[in-house]
């Protein structure tokens, strides 16, 4: 069950994904936060965020759309209010960080850099919901470049999130690779909308967001197998995972860990399934 | 809170397309306060995927809790096809519910579904022997619910419907006559809260508002239920509210 990413040790390769865990605190009464095997908190910026207008979520067939926009209290308040709990908790924690620039991406992990209580550093590069000419992670020369310079920033573990909206996802994952991040983790959701047939207008405010849930897990899950095959650092899957099943098809397709992500919201005390679900599997093989 | 299997103690149909479900959840029963609410998971599958949240209605005996529901969509329909003795996820309780009164009188204002809330406050408040009104507004007289509630408690019941069928015809706004040293519980459409946050505003009487968000997760993780305030950062419904002070809100 123990694997290694990076420097981060971790007890089972089980961990909750950005955004659908806040900052661990709201699931405390739910799950048993120190079973899990790493906590990726919800992404931060440099300044706080107040995100994107109403209606911010939407149910679709087997998923669901979000355009939350990065609402955040921003990286001082984080290490203020959040990382006090979060470091009591006793497993790894990696903060996703996100920025409009390379420079903020990279003031932030040096930040980060200085707090022990961080064991890693996830780059959301491919939160559909922020305004900008395109996503970091659909460019291979974007995404090396911001990973050589977050690189410098910082020796903690780096974890490169990749988009799926992409043509060729082999080709981020290997950018990212040859700029030195530590893991890719993959996939973040797929840009999608929904449009009230009574009103006529869009769903969500922002009028794109992101899909997730089980109807993107047969995607996600061939995008890990074919960033799997082609690197040779970890691979972090996920996308639609809401049992051990799903968990144990993706370790299948050669991730070394998965996230959870939406099923989170759905069954809160999911994880503690899954990594017992994975233990026992692990046990078998 | 606590994400518990409870059992379906009834499930009766109370309306055109309400429902009344008693859930047997001694743990939400023992710890719940009015104006919060439960996230329901309508089936075991994941679709519809997400939890449906309901406001407690109200507690019932032995521990039991209710929740009133309209059907409105696939989440709510297979709700209502469900049969005593059946299981369900049940989440709660969550968010922060109604202040109690330090006045000696309360008026409770309803639009459609948004009485759900209130018989539960409505009981709370008889314990505490807070004299209260009851304004109740709906589209037409077969859609007025749990007026038999709240007269069994001795309040005073006024109503208005769109169409004059019962009561005054007309929005329930126009029955409220705002009077200092009370407090305001308000529920319903939007554009109901706004008008009588406004007539509170300017008669300077407590008034609070309980909203109706979209929400996937129901516990502040997801974000995704945001409510614009007057001041500083965003609150977020499942877990700030869904009562809110009117004054704070940008309604």
């Amino acid at each position: 069950m123990k694997i290694i990413i990076g420097k981060i040790k971790l007890k089972n390769p089980v961990m909750v994904a950005s955004g659908t865990f806040g900052y661990a605190k709201e699931f405390e009464d739910l799950v048993d936060l120190k079973k899990l095997g790493a906590i990726v908190t919800k992404t931060i910026t440099l300044k706080p965020r107040q995100g994107n207008p109403m209606p911010r979520v939407c149910e679709t067939a087997s998923g669901m759309l979000n355009a939350i926009g990065l609402e955040n209290e921003g990286v001082k308040n984080f290490i203020d209010e959040k990382l006090p709990y979060l470091k009591k908790i006793g497993v790894p924690i990696i903060v996703s960080i996100s920025g409009d620039s390379i420079e903020e991406f990279s003031r932030l992990a040096k930040r980060l850099d200085k707090e022990k209580a961080v064991d890693g550093i996830e780059l959301n590069i491919s939160c559909p919901n922020v305004k900008a000419k395109g996503l970091v992670a659909q460019c291979p020369e974007a995404t090396c470049d911001l990973v050589d310079e977050v690189r410098k920033a910082t020796d903690k573990t780096l974890i490169t999130k990749l988009s799926p909206n992409v043509t060729d996802i082999v080709a981020i994952a290997k950018a990212a690779c040859k700029a030195g991040t530590d893991a890719v983790s993959l996939v973040n959701t797929f840009l999608a909308m929904a449009i009230d047939i009574e009103t006529g207008k869009p769903r969500l405010g922002n009028v794109t967001g992101g899909l997730s849930g089980p109807c993107i897990k047969p995607i996600a899950l061939r995008m890990v197998w074919e960033v799997s095959k082609n690197i040779k650092k970890p691979v972090i899957g996920m996308g639609g995972i809401m049992t051990k099943e799903d968990a144990i098809e993706f370790l299948l397709a050669g991730a070394k860990a998965v996230q959870i992500g939406t099923a989170n919201f759905v069954v809160p005390g999911v994880c503690e399934d899954i990594i017992k679900g994975v233990r026992e599997w692990t046990r078998k093989k | 809170m606590k994400d518990a299997k409870v059992k379906i103690l009834s499930n009766i149909k109370v309306g055109d397309s309400y429902y009344k479900m008693t859930l047997d959840a001694p743990y939400i029963a023992r710890y719940a306060t009015p104006g919060q609410f439960v996230q329901v998971r309508c089936s075991d599958g994941f679709d519809p995927l997400l939890r449906r949240p309901f406001s407690i209605h109200r507690l019932a005996s032995n521990q039991g809790v209710e929740i009133l529901y309209e059907v409105i969509g696939r989440g709510t329909e297979i709700l209502s096809m469900k049969k005593k003795g059946e299981h369900l996820d049940v989440l709660g309780p969550l968010g922060k519910g109604f202040t109690l009164p330090r006045s000696s009188t309360a008026t409770i204002i309803t639009g459609g579904m948004g009485v759900a809330p209130f018989v539960f406050l409505a009981e709370v408040l008889k314990k505490k022997n807070i004299k209260t009104t009851v304004l109740i507004g709906a589209n037409t007289k077969s859609l007025i619910l749990c007026e038999k509630d709240f007269k069994k408690l001795g309040f005073e019941i006024y109503i208005a419907t769109d169409d004059g069928s019962r009561g005054c015809k007309g929005l329930v706004s126009k029955l409220f006559k705002p009077q200092t040293g009370t407090i305001v519980y308000v529920c319903g459409p939007n554009p109901m809260l706004k008008c009588i946050a406004g007539m509170c505003k300017r008669k300077r009487i407590d008034c609070e508002v309980s909203l109706e968000e979209k929400m996937a997760c129901g516990i502040g993780a997801c974000l995704g239920c945001s409510v614009k305030v007057k001041s500083g950062r965003n609150k977020l419904a499942c877990k700030d509210g869904p009562v809110f002070k009117a004054t704070d809100l940008v309604l």
